[in-house]
């Protein structure tokens, strides 16, 4: 992992006295409520429907054991109790104190960790893949060109007030599992013919009210040039973005309105003017940076285990697990273990208690190198486990309730936290998510659905990515009554698509039904291996309207 | 008075005396030491624009001003709301790409809080919003300012410095 120097220690140091200042004048009146509202949201502060949420970063998702465990403490000491981890790797803490909230982000620093611009119309976190530096399919690692943008980004001065929020990605992997094209920017890293690290810049997507993929800006660009490349869009963004209207102020709306081909002009004639500036990455610096990212000491295992073997053929329920929450591992004898956050009974998607906290950070201690990923699905990753300690690792995260074999599937359910808590929402997505997740709870009928992913946003902000879930469900205010809307065909990575709508909105009890009858029209017509998208690709979606809805209700709709 | 604090040797203070007065009324005759709007400024005499100083809206493209900058004494650049960061990337323009060397201020919504990243954006005079007190946004200037990326404050990023001591 990357560790802070003097340089880093000291700017989130200063950054946590700034806002010890800034709260403090808040509390006695110096700054009004309009003046310190953009000030706590680059700190990551929200006001929501109950007290204030704060969210912490996580930068591309790493955390090391130390950090999991301040996080732990931060949740036992200044929550209730619990934390919530993101689809944008981050994690949110729903009851906090105003007057507290120094002291957390004193705690935080003193883990080299912040809550810098998790919020507000900058930049944000810079995400990347879970499996980043260990997945079998992965081209380059991505982590130190995440942090090196980490490190530009934060509190750039240019660019603290943007038309809107900011979100990059970074992604290396053969599909990408960052969902770039769902951002501001996407970048894919990749190699050319001469082994040369190049990226290819995406840009303009967003989901919200106005979902849209980004587009190719530019492709081939030599890794050097990534924060001036950036800068030139950043600051085309900043002059010529919307400001007069709120939901058209995102750079999906300005490359939209001028069309990507002169939006791409633009910023190609910005960047003409900066490229071989002092802005220039150096070769020196990436090395600085990648250090941080070097290879832990693996051993050299066997790619069979015959431990792993037994265990697979002694224990069904533990090779079904196996199966299901273990991704392949770069390094032979290795797996990377996928935490599932979505147990059929009980807690919220992405919710973990301090207690569950401090075990994975001992797991990670005792099987791992002391790391522990967070993903955009919302669940954890223990990157580095041996084949031979699946077993041991399996019944730990039993113990702790973090071992349910869903990992892709049905009811590993995306889910923002809704009308329960955040004060945007119109609906509660939750209990919505946990009807799904009861209903569904049969794991043969699951395995047998295959991969799928189901996305639940609580309204149009589609903070839960609703419109790129194979299922996607949003909910929508209808006269002071709940009401779901079923898109279905969305996906993420490498084939991104929108999902599309394929009837009325119905009520939040009869949304399991409906996803029952829109999966068994896929079981009905499904040839062979095919999953949900292909099946859907090939026979359209009027078979799925007519399964969902019935056919004299869907004629109607027709002739209406 | 201005409630001006400026930069003067590379420190910030505030000022007391300053000539400098907004006029955006675009009828009244232009006298001196007046700021003008850009469309009132384009149609002073080659004369009287060394004279006037300028004002731009965020609206405004400050590579118009670039056949006359050697000489304009004082750009202004206005914050509708200290929300809007168009200025921010106007001053930058100003000063990396265009060269401006003269006075740039910042008018409007201008608050302590926002005045560590006018200055790196190159703004080297703050005139604070009427009901604050310049004394009290002065401290804006005085917290740690370290960043990363390069500004105009620092054209060297901060991985070109960090570099040089690890190497």
């Amino acid at each position: 992992m990357y560790r802070y120097d003097e340089y880093d220690r000291a700017l989130v140091q200063a950054r946590v006295e700034q806002f010890r200042d800034q709260v403090a004048r808040r509390i006695s009146g110096e700054l009004s409520e309009d003046e310190f509202l953009p000030l706590r949201l680059q700190n990551g502060l929200y006001l929501q429907r109950h007290a204030y949420m704060l969210r912490v970063a996580i930068p591309y998702g790493t955390l090391s054991s130390v950090q999991l465990r301040t996080l732990a403490r931060l949740a036992e000491d200044y929550d209730r109790g619990y934390g919530h981890f993101t689809t944008r790797q981050n994690i949110q803490f729903n009851w906090i104190e105003l007057e507290q909230v120094p002291d957390i982000l004193q705690v935080l620093a003193d883990s080299q960790m912040h809550a810098i611009q998790t919020s507000g119309n900058c930049v944000r976190n810079i995400t990347t893949e879970a499996f980043a530096g260990v997945a079998d399919d992965e081209l380059l690692d991505p982590r130190p060109l995440a942090e090196i943008l980490r490190q530009w980004s934060t509190v750039n001065p240019e660019f603290l007030y943007l038309p809107r929020k900011f979100k990059i990605a970074i992604s290396s992997s053969e599909v990408d599992r960052a969902a770039l094209r769902a951002h501001d920017i996407g970048l894919y890293l990749y190699r050319g013919e001469n082994g040369e690290m190049l990226l290819r810049v995406m840009v303009g997507g967003g989901l919200g009210r106005t979902p849209i993929l980004n587009e190719l800006v530019r492709e081939g660009l030599p890794w050097q040039h990534l924060l001036t490349y950036v800068e030139a869009v950043l600051r085309v963004y900043n002059r010529y973005g919307r400001r007069d209207n709120k939901y058209k102020a995102r750079i999906k709306i300005l490359v939209k309105s001028l069309g990507v081909e002169a939006f791409a002009a633009e910023v190609e004639r910005e960047w003409e003017q900066i490229r071989d500036s002092a802005g220039e990455l150096t070769q020196a610096e990436y090395e600085r940076v990648a250090e941080g990212f070097a290879s832990p000491n693996y051993q050299r295992l066997d790619a069979l285990d015959p431990v792993f073997g037994a265990w697979l053929a002694r224990d069904p329920a533990f090779a079904c697990w196996a199966q299901t929450n273990t991704r392949p591992h770069r390094v032979s004898g290795y797996t990377s273990v996928v935490l599932s956050t979505k147990p059929t009974e009980g807690s919220a998607p992405g919710d973990l208690v301090g207690v569950q906290m401090h075990a994975v950070a001992d797991l990670a201690d005792l099987y791992g190198f002391g790391e522990i990923r967070v993903t955009h699905e919302q669940n954890l990753v223990l990157p580095d486990i041996r084949k031979g300690d699946l077993y041991l690792v399996w019944k730990a995260l039993e113990d702790i309730g973090l071992a349910t074999p869903n990992v892709g599937l049905l009811t590993d359910v995306i889910s923002c936290p809704g009308g329960d808590y955040c004060s945007l929402a119109s609906t509660r997505s939750l209990p919505v998510a946990k009807a799904i997740q009861t209903r569904f709870d049969d794991l043969d009928y699951l395995h047998d659905l295959g991969e799928i992913s189901l996305n639940i946003s609580g309204c149009v902000n589609a903070c839960g990515h609703h419109h790129i879930g194979n299922i996607g469900i949003l909910g929508v205010d209808r006269k002071g009554e709940e009401y779901f809307q079923i898109t279905i065909g969305g996906a993420q990575g490498k084939d991104s698509a929108i999902g599309k709508v394929i009837g009325p909105s119905v009520r939040a009890e009869d949304v399991p039904d409906v996803i029952d009858r829109v999966l068994t029209t896929y079981l009905q017509y499904r040839e062979a291996e095919e999953t949900f998208v292909d099946t859907l690709n090939r026979i359209g979606l009027g078979p799925f309207k007519e399964g969902a809805y019935g056919r004299d209700q869907v004629a109607q709709e027709a002739g209406a | 008075m201005n409630n001006l604090i400026k930069i003067v040797d590379g420190e910030a203070k505030v000022v007391d005396r300053d000539p400098w007065e907004i006029q955006e009324d675009s009828d009244a005759s232009v006298a001196d030491n007046r700021i003008v709007p850009l469309a009132r400024w384009q149609v002073l005499t080659d004369s009287a624009k060394v004279r006037a100083a300028v004002l731009l809206y965020p609206d405004d493209d400050p590579e118009i001003l670039a056949p006359w900058l050697g000489q304009i004494e004082l750009i202004a650049l206005m914050f509708p709301s200290f929300r809007d960061g168009r200025a921010y990337t106007q001053a930058v323009l100003l000063r990396s790409r265009l060269g401006f060397e003269g006075e740039l201020r910042a008018v409007g919504d201008v608050l302590r809080d926002q005045l560590a990243a006018m200055r790196h954006c190159g703004f080297s005079s703050f005139a604070v919003r009427h009901d604050r007190s310049a004394e009290d946004a002065l401290k804006g200037l005085h917290n740690f300012d370290q960043i990363y990326a390069r500004s105009v404050l620092n054209p060297e990023p901060l991985f070109r410095r960090r570099c040089a001591v690890h190497a």
